[in-house]
C-alpha cells in the first residue's frame, strides 16, 4: 500500500472517530452524523496531502509538522462554515483537528511504502 | 665475568629476535605475545609500508593457511607465509591500528557501540562456519578496534593452548557451538554492569552448558541481538507483561504522545465548555 492511501485510509478512519467525538456535545448531537462525514473528508484530503508529502520527504519530525498545518488549515475551513448556535466552533473544531492531523502526518510517516525509484541507465 | 640479570635477559631477548634475513621485512618492535607466538611490527621494504609479523612457535596448521584464502572485512588480510632462516615459520599480516577489546570498552564506547563489535565478530563467524572453519579462542585480547572504527578477529584456527576459563567453552571437541560459546561470552565482557535482561538472557543462552541448548549457528545468536536493537521481543527471554508494555510504550513513544494530547485537548476543551 503506498503512503497516499495509508494518509487516505488513516484520515479516513480517524476523521470519523474525531466526529464521533461530537457526540459530547448535546447540541451538536443531532448532527452527529454530518459531522462524522465532514470530518472524515477533511480527514482523507489532510492524509492524502500528508501521504504525498511522505514519498517526498522522509522525515518523521516534517511529517508531523505538515499533518499539523494541514489539519489546522482544513480545520479552519471547516469551522468557518459551520454555524452552531449562530457561532462558529473554531477552538472545538481547530484544536482537535490539528493533533489529528499531527497523528496523520506521523503515521504516514511511518507506513505505507515508498516509491520504487527507476535505475538510470545509460542505454 | 659474571653477567648480572639484566645483562642476561637483555641478551636472552636480543637472541630471540627473529633473523628476517631473506626477507622483505626490518624489524621495528614486539607489539605482543599470545600462547603461539610473538607478533612484531615490521617495515616491508619492497612496498614501503609497515605489517604485522607474527612468528610462530608452531608450524603453521592447514586451517591458518586456509584462513590466509579468506577474504572477508573482520578476518585480517595475511599477506605472505614462509619460513625463517630459524626455521621458525612466520606470517605477514595487515597492522592493526587501534586498541584490543577490553583497551576499547576502557575507553567510553557506549552500548550500542559495543553491540556493533560482537555483531561485527558473529558476521566474521557465520561466514567462516559456512567455510568449516573455527576461531576455538574467541576472547577479547583477540578482537581489535581499528582506528576507523573497523573490527578485526584475530588468530584463527589457533586453539589456546592456557586459554581464558571464562570465554572457553566446556566440552572437550570443540566445534561451532564453541565459537558461539565464545561469542556469548563476548557479548557478556561487552556488557555493562546494569545490562539489559534481554541481553543478559542473549550471553546466557549462547553460553548454556549444554552445547545444544545454545543458538544453533552466528546467525541466530545475532539475529535476536537485532531484535533487541529494534525494540522487539528477544527469543532468549520471556518478558514480563510490565516490561512488554515499557517496551511498547518505548517503541511508540512519538505515538501515545500524540493520542495523549488529543484525550487531553479533548478533555479541556469538554472541561471548559462546561465552566
Amino acid at each position: 500500500m503506498n503512503k497516499i492511501f495509508v494518509g487516505l485510509l488513516l484520515g479516513l478512519i480517524l476523521g470519523a472517530i474525531d466526529g464521533a467525538t461530537s457526540w459530547f456535545y448535546p447540541e451538536a448531537r443531532s448532527m452527529v452524523g454530518s459531522i462524522m462525514v465532514g470530518s472524515s473528508i477533511k480527514g482523507m484530503i489532510v492524509g492524502t496531502l500528508t501521504g504525498w508529502l511522505a514519498r517526498k520527504v522522509n522525515s518523521t519530525a516534517w511529517g508531523i509538522v505538515a499533518g499539523s498545518a494541514f489539519g489546522l488549515f482544513f480545520a479552519f475551513l471547516v469551522a468557518t462554515i459551520s454555524d452552531v448556535n449562530g457561532r462558529h466552533p473554531y477552538l472545538e473544531i481547530m484544536m482537535p483537528g490539528f493533533v489529528v492531523g499531527a497523528i496523520v502526518g506521523f503515521l504516514t510517516q511511518k507506513m505505507g511504502a515508498m516509491p520504487v525509484k527507476k535505475a538510470r541507465t545509460t542505454a | 665475568m659474571e653477567l648480572s640479570d639484566s645483562v642476561v635477559d637483555h641478551l636472552r631477548h636480543v637472541a630471540a629476535l627473529p633473523d628476517l634475513t631473506g626477507t622483505r621485512y626490518e624489524l621495528e618492535s614486539e607489539i605482543g605475545r599470545g600462547g603461539m607466538g610473538i607478533v612484531y611490527s615490521a617495515r616491508d621494504r619492497d612496498l614501503d609500508r609497515r605489517v604485522a609479523l607474527k612468528v610462530l612457535d608452531v608450524p603453521l596448521s592447514g586451517e591458518a593457511q586456509l584462513i590466509a584464502r579468506i577474504e572477508h572485512p573482520a578476518v585480517v588480510p595475511i599477506y605472505e607465509t614462509g619460513t625463517l632462516p630459524d626455521g621458525r615459520t612466520f606470517y605477514a599480516m595487515k597492522l592493526v591500528s587501534g586498541s584490543r577489546l577490553d583497551g576499547y570498552i576502557d575507553g567510553g564506547a557506549s552500548l550500542a557501540e559495543r553491540l556493533r563489535v560482537v555483531r561485527r565478530v558473529g558476521e566474521a563467524l557465520a561466514f567462516t562456519h559456512n567455510r568449516g572453519i573455527l576461531h576455538r579462542d574467541i576472547k577479547p585480547q583477540n578482537i581489535m578496534v581499528g582506528e576507523f572504527g573497523e573490527v578485526y578477529v584475530m588468530d584463527w584456527g589457533v586453539e589456546a593452548v592456557a586459554g581464558t576459563p571464562a570465554f572457553r567453552a566446556p566440552e572437550k571437541q570443540l566445534n561451532e557451538l564453541s565459537d558461539i560459546y565464545g561469542l556469548g561470552a563476548l557479548l557478556r565482557f561487552v556488557l555493562p554492569t546494569a545490562a539489559p535482561p534481554a541481553l543478559e538472557a542473549i550471553a546466557s543462552k549462547a553460553m548454556s552448558e549444554d552445547p545444544s541448548s545454545r543458538y544453533p549457528d552466528a546467525p541466530s545468536m545475532l539475529a535476536d541481538i537485532e531484535r533487541f536493537e529494534a525494540g522487539f521481543p528477544v527469543e532468549a527471554w520471556s518478558e514480563p507483561w510490565w516490561h512488554k508494555l515499557r517496551r511498547f510504550g518505548q517503541r511508540n513513544a512519538v505515538l501515545l504522545l500524540l493520542i495523549a494530547a488529543y484525550a487531553a485537548v479533548k478533555f479541556l476543551l469538554f472541561f471548559l465548555r462546561n465552566l
